[in-house]
């Protein structure tokens, strides 16, 4: 039953020789595959590399040269983080067989540690989207209940910590990717500040929105595992360099005197369970000393469109890339240059891809330009100072992280605008470039999840992880009866 | 109408994206419904406000000139559609 221990507990275990990396990578390997043909959570799971690598950590830790106290420790990688040698396919037709000749600094920095690779996870086309059904291996499966998503567009990292298929994952958050599919799945994901965790590898959506973060199934495995791959990276000239404090070990559970606040636009339109568990967390927030000070964040409203002319406008200059030429799917019926540009790209992406690159692609077309993507851009700076202000009052900010638990599969897919608008409480962390966490809070009457979501100011992960970890102290610890 | 089938067809061409007769009925739909809801930021007053560039305050990032091992061609020619004595080959461009 290893594969059902967390992060810390592994290593700790590891630490006192109970157990071997190769104990830990059979367990996966006997319980992942049968998992995944009801949940695919993973797109690639490769058992022969993962047996491999846990063999050269046991010789490691038996010649006393662990690189570090989690050497051994597999962690499930989403599919848009580059991995050498192992492909890396965006769920998209278009990178199918794309094997990275590099890694992402993110992997570099978990390999300097001796932790593995589990697998690559299931994701919405080049992480667009809220449900992981936009994959063109089929839609992961919520573990909780396999009619309903998983949320995304990190559906498959999210699903595979819930359902035990690896101890803690890397996803990443571009308007709530790590935060709604963590909210769903009933595990913690954590989108730290943009510039906190370097891009170098993640293959770019939106970059000025774009951040990698964790899930776990504690705050502290989520924590344990962000403070390994946070830091300055100078191939990614967005990264900032200043020293991170983050730290699992230094959580203590405590909120006494920190500013709570609470905002009022974030708790409109929200399902009356969800806003009743939220509700109840803040007032235990309260009785463990917590200052709660009612905000406003008048800008809510607006986050999406702006969200989604920034976003798309991104896409479609960072997608432009794949044209068939030096990697990547290339149509088999072309006639002459334009035609394997035309075809490669029409058939390689997929529906919600070819929807993103076309809004983007005209909003940033000549007499449009101005009237979208600009006014767009000064949204944003309004949604940047209304956090601003917030922060210059309270420490944090408490929210649900989404307005219903997870929906049926199908249930939105002909409807691109509703699910857009589904993202509305998650999507002004990105704008703003500020950390989020969503934390498990219990489950509706239909036993399914509800996340609550902590924003903090920028580089301020250590306080919202604290925030989290004294909610997670108040709620029963819940799993999948997977 | 906020865009018409003429103008998603150039778009999408734009994009290099041909679009088959069912995707254009679809996104013809959704891309009005899309727009009209992304108009909402017109509500704004933005008179005074500069756009956000940045989310912080950040300066250009300058790395030394110097040599340094890359990507090897090998694994860059594994990747490749086709690839031909050191070559990306596409179809022919002059005539």
């Amino acid at each position: 039953m290893l594969h059902r221990k967390g992060l810390l507990e592994l290593s700790a275990l590891l630490d006192r020789k109970e157990i071997s990396a190769s104990e830990i990578a059979r367990s996966y390997i006997d319980h992942v595959p049968a998992m995944n043909s009801r949940i695919n959570a993973y797109i690639t799971f490769e058992p022969d590399k993962l047996i491999a690598s846990a063999e050269e950590s046991d010789r490691r830790r038996s010649s006393g040269s662990a690189l570090s106290k989690f050497d051994g420790i597999p962690v499930a990688i989403k599919d848009n983080i580059n991995t050498e040698g192992t492909r890396t396919t965006c769920a998209s037709k278009i990178l199918e067989n794309f094997v990275p000749p590099f890694n992402a600094t993110v992997i570099e920095k978990l390999k300097a540690k001796g932790l593995l690779i589990a697998g690559k996870t299931n994701m919405d086309e080049f992480a667009m989207g809220s449900s992981t059904e936009n994959s063109s291996f089929g839609p992961a499966k919520n573990p909780y209940n396999t009619e309903r998503v998983p949320g995304g567009s990190s559906g498959g990292s999210a699903a595979a910590v819930s359902a035990f298929m690896a101890p803690a994952a890397l996803g990443s958050d571009t308007g709530g990717s790590i935060r709604q599919p963590a909210a769903f799945c009933g595990v913690t994901g954590i989108k730290p500040t943009y510039g906190r965790v370097s891009r170098y590898g993640l293959v770019a959506y939106a970059s000025s929105l774009d951040q990698i973060g964790t899930f776990g199934r504690s705050v502290d495995d989520a924590a344990a595992l962000l403070e390994i791959i946070a830091g300055h990276d100078p191939l990614d000239s967005t990264s900032i360099n200043c020293e991170s404090d983050i730290s699992a070990s230094a959580l203590n559970g405590s909120v006494k005197g920190i500013k709570v606040g609470v905002p009022a636009e974030y708790f409109n339109g929200i399902d009356i369970e969800i806003r009743s568990i939220i509700e109840k967390k803040i007032d235990a927030l309260e009785n463990l000393g917590a200052e709660i000070i009612p905000i406003n964040l008048k800008y809510t409203q607006y986050a999406i469109p702006v969200y989604y002319l920034i976003a798309t406008a991104e896409a479609s200059s960072n997608l432009a890339r794949y044209d068939g030429v030096r990697y990547g799917y290339r149509s088999p019926d072309t006639k002459d240059l334009s035609s394997l540009y035309l075809k490669s790209r029409s058939q390689g992406f997929g529906k919600e891809v070819k929807r993103r690159i076309i809004i983007g692609t005209f909003s940033l077309s000549s007499g449009y330009y101005d009237a979208y993507y600009v006014k767009a851009l000064k949204g944003r700076t309004l949604i940047i100072n209304d956090f601003k202000d917030a922060f210059s009052r309270v420490d944090a900010i408490i929210s649900p992280v989404t307005t219903t638990t997870a929906f049926k599969i199908g249930q939105m897919s002909s409807d691109p605008l509703q699910m857009y608008m589904s993202d509305i409480l998650t999507i002004s962390a990105n704008l703003a470039g500020i950390p989020g966490i969503s934390v498990p809070a219990g489950l509706d009457s239909n036993g399914l999840p509800v996340g609550l979501q902590i924003m903090g100011n920028h580089f301020m992960e250590q306080k919202i992880l604290e925030v989290a970890k004294t909610v997670e102290s108040t709620c029963e610890k819940i799993s999948p009866a997977i | 109408m906020k865009i018409n089938e003429d103008q998603i067809i150039k778009t999408a061409r734009l994009a290099r994206l041909e679009l088959s007769e069912n995707e254009r009925e679809e996104y013809s739909k959704q891309l009005n419904d899309i727009i009209e809801y992304v108009e909402k930021i017109n509500e704004l007053d933005t008179s005074n406000v500069k756009p956000a560039d940045h989310i912080m305050e950040i300066s250009n990032v300058f790395r030394d000139d110097a040599v340094k091992k890359s990507i090897d061609r090998k694994s860059i020619e594994q990747n490749a559609p086709s690839f031909v004595d050191g070559f990306f080959v596409v179809p022919k461009i002059i005539e």
